[in-house]
């Protein structure tokens, strides 16, 4: 099929690449500045891209090792940023198993089973994700609070209340996964029940292992939520210790308080895994974010 | 004969099988028995502490659970009991509670309960006869304290427990048997002042003593009596204080409130307030504009850049396509709160890297975090940054499912490039995008991190009773209002909240309708 080019194409194509090029320099300053930053002296040095008297001061200090300035002071590191990336990962591990149990039965049950109440559920499931949690946060402290009472694993400033107020966000997981489901033939399943195997006997040892796609997929979409998830836990996280990375990194940028210099390797420490993750998982999260909704 | 010999191989089995039926079975309903035994122990705890909304919600969860996990006809529900529980309780509870809360005068100031408040002033007391000193030891591995008498005698706590909770304890004196050893040294009195503060010792005759200044102890009397309408009577001043369900606080003879308060059904007065008083209304009216302008544009701006980025990538003459997405999509890929928290520190006045560059080529250094407009122009830069690589997907999808042959029929026509942006691409891509459009219009409509991190509402409106700035969100302006030291007004926060659930009710009713979702 032969397409019809003015004659000027050529220069279009340039000026497209000139222009993609151009966009995608501007697109990268603030990610290149950020790295460059993290390599500076001090906390207020200001340079060009390429710094001149490249430091490892921030990157020690990010790291949790105390640095030693050319004049012998002895910094100490500011904030637990390991610790920090160490409960993030944590939580966001935790919660992503525990939603993806939940999410694929529920989703299994939505896709190949007749039973009272189906529609209704799953359009509430989807009206109700729209509600923002922040505004409900009182409430959620409150039964954090009351919970704590009695579940001490469970109650304000424990991680275990993180964990489980995440179980709320399930709907767009279980929408994902039904559709896969849907998608896969259901015979032999039925062929499978048929010659004595029960419902759950199928959907584990036949649907599951044909749905490793999806289910990684959802695994590291709730991964990444829990990690850059900030309102719950900025109200139910408190000493210092206990925070999650979203929670403590905004601490370097105080106004009494400013160290950009550390925040910037802090940033990029933190920051180069899971983008890392994210690009190259890229294919199979793209299709599972568009069908559903919008990333935090 | 081989006959008989199986039938009696097969009688261990299957008495073997019954027994573990029968086992089964008891194991089942033991455990359902012990399940639903512990739930309505905890729901009959918390209907005692008055904690209603709780106890119905743990009645309703647990009472589905014991349904769907005996029913036979419930067996498909048992598939999605977790995650409907987990919506059920962090979702739409939370979501009820808020409104509910949105009707009475919880905040900082009217936190307890009315019984709790009575408690509490009825636990205050009043100075009342002689001051004794008294001495702190440390005997049987606690605290004991020692009291000396007027006629030489000495009193002896019991021993007191150490890290007891913040609550009055009476503890009964008697006369010592022997000695208690060694007095603490004033230092070690100090440190433990605090505690000592909240017991309330009793005399064997009955008088109340309590710590006054470090040496002394003073007999005291409780400084109100509860009447029978719910009243207080100060016993000193005989002044009468007036128990005020309108308020949710007791009030003296002057008009004034006595904290602490309670909390208090008040009806409308919160949404009345929201929407009649000028201080509030003003800057939620701000706010409330600014919000919708705000994820309007970043849905434009974004859908903008995206559209022509996809369409460029679309080209087929253009190569290296991987290499442009994979850079195109990195805003997508950073978390969200580490690249805003770096455009904060970019953004800077002084150090800030974008001030330089600005500075080096035009020779200013604009404030973006206290000028209003600035402030508003560096968040939508920022949102349209982190939002477009979302619509150049969607976008990039779309795309391929427009029919080649229109680009060559209206090339053929002399059709400019721009012409087929507008003409073709957006009107077919319209439909199929609007209610992805609408999602993140809600989406940015509630964009709390963004703000929270980026200027934190900051710089604030002039002339507001309530916390609010001039680039707050709504959800961050009650956020705010809730949680920030000087407010802690839950109620008012809710009412706003609620505001917000009806319009964003509104918003995913229209995009369930757009989508026509089929289930």
């Amino acid at each position: 099929m032969a397409m019809v080019y003015p004659k000027s194409t050529r220069y279009r194509v340039w000026l497209t690449h000139l222009s993609l090029l151009g966009f995608v320099l501007l697109i990268m300053f603030p990610l290149l500045m950020v790295v460059s930053i993290s390599f500076r002296e001090g906390n207020f040095a200001t340079g060009s891209l390429f710094p001149d008297q490249p430091t490892l001061e921030h990157w020690s200090l990010a790291l949790g090792i105390p640095y030693t300035l050319a004049d012998g002071t002895v910094v100490k590191p500011p904030f637990p940023v390991v610790t920090w990336l160490w409960n993030s990962l944590k939580i966001a591990f935790i919660s992503s198993v525990l939603i993806l149990l939940l999410s694929t039965t529920s989703a299994y049950a939505f896709a190949r089973m007749r039973f009272a109440g189906k529609g209704p559920i799953l359009k509430a499931m989807l009206i109700f994700q729209m509600f923002p949690p922040v505004l409900t946060l009182v409430a959620i402290y409150a039964l954090f609070d009351r919970l704590g009472q009695h579940v001490s694993w469970l109650g304000v400033n424990s991680h275990g209340a993180v964990i489980v107020a995440s179980l709320g966000g399930m709907a767009l997981h279980i929408w994902t996964i039904k559709g896969y489901f849907e998608s896969i033939d259901a015979s032999l399943e039925e062929a499978a029940i048929v010659d004595g195997a029960t419902t759950w006997q199928a959907f584990v040892h036949i649907l599951l292992p044909m749905s490793v796609p999806i289910l990684a997929v959802v695994f590291i979409l709730a991964f990444i939520t829990s990690i850059t998830e900030y309102p719950m836990a900025s109200v139910l996280l408190m000493d210092i210790d206990k925070l999650t990375l979203s929670v403590g990194a905004q601490q370097y940028l105080y106004e009494q308080n400013y160290l950009w210099g550390d925040f910037a390797a802090a940033a990029v420490l933190s920051g180069l895994p899971i983008t890392l993750v994210f690009l190259y998982c890229q294919k199979w999260i793209v299709g599972g974010l568009t069908a559903g909704g919008v990333k935090g | 004969m081989s006959a008989v010999n199986a039938a009696e191989a097969y009688t261990p089995a299957m008495t073997d099988f019954r027994s573990n039926a029968v086992l089964k079975s008891v194991l089942k309903w033991g455990l359902w028995a012990a399940f639903n035994a512990f739930a309505l122990y905890l729901v009959v705890v918390l209907y005692a502490q008055q904690q209603t909304a709780f106890a119905l919600l743990g009645l309703v969860v647990t009472g589905i659970a014991s349904y769907v996990f005996i029913s036979k006809r419930a067996y498909a529900h048992r598939y999605i009991y977790p995650a409907v529980a987990g919506m059920l309780i962090f979702v739409i509870f939370p979501l009820l509670y808020t409104v509910g809360i949105g009707f009475t005068n919880y905040s900082g100031s009217n936190l307890l309960s009315l019984q709790q408040a009575q408690t509490y002033h009825l636990q205050q007391t009043y100075v009342s006869g002689a001051r004794l000193p008294f001495t702190v030891h440390r005997n049987d591995g606690g605290l004991r304290l020692q009291v000396a008498q007027p006629d030489g005698s000495v009193l002896v706590s019991e021993v007191l427990a150490q890290g007891a909770e913040p609550a009055q304890i009476e503890l009964s004196l008697s006369t010592a048997d022997s000695s208690l050893g060694e007095a603490l040294p004033l230092r070690e009195v100090i440190a433990l002042r605090k505690q000592l503060e909240q017991w309330v010792f009793v005399e064997p005759n009955g008088e109340l003593l309590r710590l006054y200044g470090l040496r002394e102890v003073a007999a005291v009397r409780p400084l109100y009596r509860l009447l029978e309408n719910g009243d207080l009577l100060n016993n000193r001043s005989s002044e009468r204080l007036t128990l005020d369900t309108q308020q949710g606080f007791y009030v003296d003879s002057r008009g004034n409130t006595m904290a602490p308060g309670f909390t208090v059904y008040t009806g409308w007065d919160n949404f009345s307030r929201v929407l009649t008083d000028p201080s509030i209304r003003g800057p939620f009216l701000q706010i409330f504009a600014w919000t919708v302008a705000f994820a309007a544009l970043t849905v434009v701006f974004t859908l903008a850049v995206g559209l022509v980025l996809a369409s460029l990538l679309q080209w087929e003459l253009v190569r290296g396509k991987a290499f442009y997405r994979m850079m195109l999509i990195l805003p997508y890929a950073v978390p969200a709160f580490i690249s805003i928290l770096v455009f904060k520190g970019l953004f800077n006045q002084n150090f800030g890297e974008i001030n330089l560059v600005l500075d080096s080529l035009f020779g200013v250094r604009p404030d973006w975090f206290s000028d209003p407009t600035l402030a508003r122009s560096m968040i939508l830069i920022v949102n349209t940054w982190l939002g477009y690589p979302y619509m150049l997907l969607l976008c990039m999808g779309l795309l391929q499912a427009i029919p080649r042959d229109l680009y060559e029929a209206s090339a053929i026509d002399g059709a400019s490039p721009v012409d087929n942006l507008l003409r073709i691409t957006l009107p077919l891509l319209i439909k199929p995008l609007m209610p992805l459009l609408i999602a993140s219009f809600a989406f940015n409509f509630n964009n709390f991190v963004l703000i929270t991190l980026l200027t934190s509402g900051a710089p604030d409106i002039i002339g507001a009773t309530t916390p609010a700035g001039t680039t707050d969100l709504l959800v961050s302006y009650t956020y705010r209002i809730a949680f920030q030291d000087s407010g802690q007004n839950f109620a008012l926060a809710a009412a706003i909240a609620t505001l917000i659930f009806i319009l964003v009710g509104a918003m995913a009713w229209l995009n369930l309708k757009l989508t026509k979702v089929k289930v």
